[in-house]
């Protein structure tokens, strides 16, 4: 089961804007207002500390897309928008679980996380936190194979994203010069 | 020096040039008003604050400036979220000043405390909570630069009461910091070369081409050189609700207003069309109708300041995003450089006359009424229109008055219509009508209202006597909610739900005079002029005429919401004469 929509629905917008108090909320609210879904959202400052970065995966056909990326520019404090292919981009996420275990499975389950590079961060008498980091899709694959075992509890960071460093342009602009 | 945050807010608004503002005083931002009384801006003390907020658009209307409106914090400030609203769907250059609780009450819900930036956050261009008193001459010059570059729009900036306390040293910014503060904030002016030479080519290949002039022709002040485009080509245009005015109506190429209650020409025009050069327009529903069956043979050409109104209802062929003035003396140059260069414009001749055709078969009508009868509400705004001195401003409220004030007036001028277009704000004529006349205090300012708007907010009324502002307000009174009634006859049966607003309460002109107003009831036809006269003359206080209407009239042409322009309904007596329509 895959936790993120069809590839050709999946977007990533890289949301440049202002590190001010409330623009979150202003490009939160602007999705719903305008009725678009948010599938996952990441913000954080960037290296310029009067910047922060806002990466959003939005589930949307392409027309939608043009208008979303077109009223989110409109927001003052938004800077850049880009668009990351994701054939073109690397993607993380963070991904952290609690599992269920009955003592017995508990070597499986350390083999498993051991198999992803996943690390166990805490051991409990009766359940394990696990905590993993990679494509997304590879979280997808791990929280599918740890879900016989009784997820207890799980929390996943969201992806962020930047583009891959090869010769080709990698991120389209989407926004900067309206066409 | 040191001075505080209040009066660096009164000297930033004088800074910005700012000659009027209106609002009421409360609890937060008290501490503004007291600066206020040494200021050389007038302040007009409303009687609700969402009177201040609908003056400061009607002053914008007629103005070009901002307008501004003052207010406390809470209820005072959900007040004005309406015309906040109401000025961001019509792209009205505004700034409203809210008060806020302290910064140290923030969030504890104190009293007088609401959630004004996230309230109004949808509604506004921009708005701003400013926590430090330094940062408030900056706050207020982005402020202006926002809500009157790019597409215009509202702008609200909210102040602690403790910021307007506290002493700051003054520093005005330079138009560099205001830049650099804005970093994500460049509005496209200037259209693309290329798709402007596309635009003009287009635009002589043509065979059946409409301007399609928005409000955008309107807030660019671009009314004469689009003039010059259509007459150079003889291209017949249309002028939305929101565009009344940007073209003569007495114009021959000029068509009237499309949409819903457009003229049947203007309508048919659009949907026959095979190129429609839409200037500030948004392709809106109240134009379109059915948007798939909308002018489906035209090339769209869609000169737009706002990116995002390209390809959002209809996806054109030529976009250009800039505003619509340079973009039109752009397209004005390519036109004539290709008719110089010896291009040659498609034959049009047969448009124009059956554009013509159209016109003369179906103008706008009414049924006079029969001798006795009740009078008609048309008959009044037509003897309003002849008698108004020249440059007469209209403004209306929303609802069959509004349509019949768009139809049955003769917009000669850019700035004489002001209205609530795109939300439709039922009680908005009276106070923009006194917000125009306090920006234009040269011109008569007629508000046209309906009985059921006119309740809304009649009260500023007060505020027009004191203040010495004399508006003549027009009430056709036919004692309904005039179109939610002609709806209710139209689509659902005749069974009228909640519309009768109970004739013969309250009594308008003894409300009028209570309110320091002179009132005028007007019952039959030859009443009409006199009283029109009388109100003409008076011009030391406000006069309401009270105009009792047929209460059955229904506005025509009309398109039913979600239905094809094509089956436009015609005024009865023209149905005849539908099969010119094709």
């Amino acid at each position: 089961m895959s936790t993120y929509p069809s590839p050709q629905r999946h977007h990533i917008l890289s949301v440049l804007v202002q590190n001010k108090a409330g623009v979150l909320a202003r490009v939160a609210s602007l999705f719903a207002r305008r009725g678009y879904n948010i599938f996952s959202l990441a913000v954080a400052p960037t290296e310029d500390s009067q910047f922060s970065r806002i990466t959003i995966v939005v589930d949307v056909e392409g027309t939608t897309l043009e208008q979303i990326v077109k009223q989110l520019f409109k927001l003052i404090e938004v800077v850049r928008i880009s668009e990351l292919d994701p054939q073109k981009s690397v993607e993380r996420e963070l991904f952290m679980a609690t599992v269920r275990t009955d003592g017995e499975n508990r070597g499986q389950i350390v083999e498993l996380a051991n198999i992803f590079e996943a690390k166990v961060l805490a051991v409990g008498v009766d359940a394990l936190t696990l905590s993993l980091e990679g494509s997304p899709e590879k979280l997808d694959d791990f929280e599918e194979l740890l879900r016989g075992y009784g997820i207890v509890e799980l929390q996943r960071t969201g992806r962020i994203a930047l583009p891959k460093l090869d010769r080709e342009a990698h991120s389209r602009a989407v926004k900067g010069k309206a066409s | 020096m040191k001075i505080t945050g209040a009066e660096a807010l009164i000297k930033a608004l004088e800074m910005e040039s700012v000659d009027v503002m209106f609002g009421y005083p409360g609890g937060c931002i008290l501490p503004a008003y007291d600066p206020l009384l040494k200021s050389s801006i007038r302040h007009i003390l409303v009687r609700h604050e969402q009177g201040a907020g609908h003056m400061a658009e009607g002053y914008a209307h007629v103005t070009g400036r901002p307008g501004v409106a003052m207010v406390t914090s809470g209820p005072a400030a959900t007040n004005l979220v309406t015309p906040l609203c109401d000025a961001y769907m019509d792209s009205i250059p505004m700034v409203a000043i809210t008060g806020q609780v302290s910064t140290t009450a923030i969030g504890t819900d104190a009293f007088q405390e609401c959630d004004t930036v996230g309230i109004t956050r949808s509604i506004t261009k921009h708005n701003e909570l400013v926590m430090s008193a330094e940062d408030l001459p900056l706050a207020i010059r982005q402020a202006f630069h926002i809500a009157t570059t790019g597409r215009p729009g509202p702008v609200l900036i909210d102040v602690p009461k403790d910021v307007l306390q506290n002493s700051m040293t003054w520093h005005w910014p330079t138009d560099e910091e205001v830049q650099a503060s804005l970093p994500g904030y460049h509005p496209t002016t200037k259209g693309h070369p290329r798709m402007i030479k596309e635009a003009a080519k287009l635009m002589l290949t043509a065979e059946r081409p409409v301007l399609y002039l928005g409000g955008g022709v309107l807030k660019s002040r671009a009314a004469e050189v689009v003039r010059e485009i259509a007459e150079l080509l003889n291209i017949p245009v249309v002028t939305t609700l929101m565009a009344r005015g940007a073209f003569p109506d007495s114009h021959p190429l000029c068509l009237g207003m499309p949409g819903m209650h457009g003229t049947a020409a203007a309508v048919t025009a659009m949907q026959k069309s095979d190129l429609l050069i839409a200037l500030g327009a948004r392709f809106d529903d109240r134009v379109t109708g059915k948007v798939s069956a909308f002018a489906q043979e035209a090339k769209i050409i869609h000169v737009d300041i706002d990116p995002a109104e390209q390809g959002k209802v209809r996806r054109p062929d030529v976009p250009i995003v800039g505003d619509c003035k340079l973009v039109s003396i752009e397209i004005l140059k390519a036109l004539r450089e290709l008719l110089d260069g010896g291009e040659v414009q498609a034959d049009i001749a047969p448009w124009r006359s059956r554009c013509s055709g159209w016109q003369e078969q179906f103008p706008l009508s009414y049924e006079p009424s029969a001798p006795g009868a009740a009078l008609k509400p048309q008959f009044c705004l037509e003897q309003i229109r002849d008698h108004a001195p020249e440059g007469t401003i209209l403004v209306s409220g929303v609802g069959q008055h509004q349509m019949w004030s768009s139809q049955y007036w003769h917009f000669d001028e850019p700035y004489t219509w002001v209205n609530s277009g795109g939300l439709g704000t039922m009680g908005f004529s009276v106070p923009a009508a006194i917000g125009a006349k306090v920006g234009r205090p040269d011109k008569t300012v007629w508000a046209i209202d309906g009985d059921g708007c006119f309740q809304m907010t009649a009260q500023e009324l007060i505020t027009a006597s004191i203040s010495k502002i004399p508006i003549k307000v027009g009430i056709l009174n036919n004692s309904y909610l005039g179109m939610v009634r002609q709806w209710q006859e139209m689509f659902y049966g005749e069974r009228y739900s909640e519309v009768d607003l109970g004739g013969g309460v309250p009594d308008f002109v003894k409300w009028a005079e209570a309110m320091g107003c002179v009132g005028i009831r007007v019952d039959s036809p030859e009443e009409v002029a006199p009283a029109i006269e009388r109100a003409n003359s008076i011009n030391d206080r406000p006069v309401v005429v009270d105009f009792r209407v047929e209460e059955f009239e229904k506005v025509f042409p009309m398109v039913a919401a979600g239905a094809s322009n094509d089956d436009i309904i015609l005024q009865p007596s023209q149905n005849e004469r539908r099969e010119y329509l094709r």
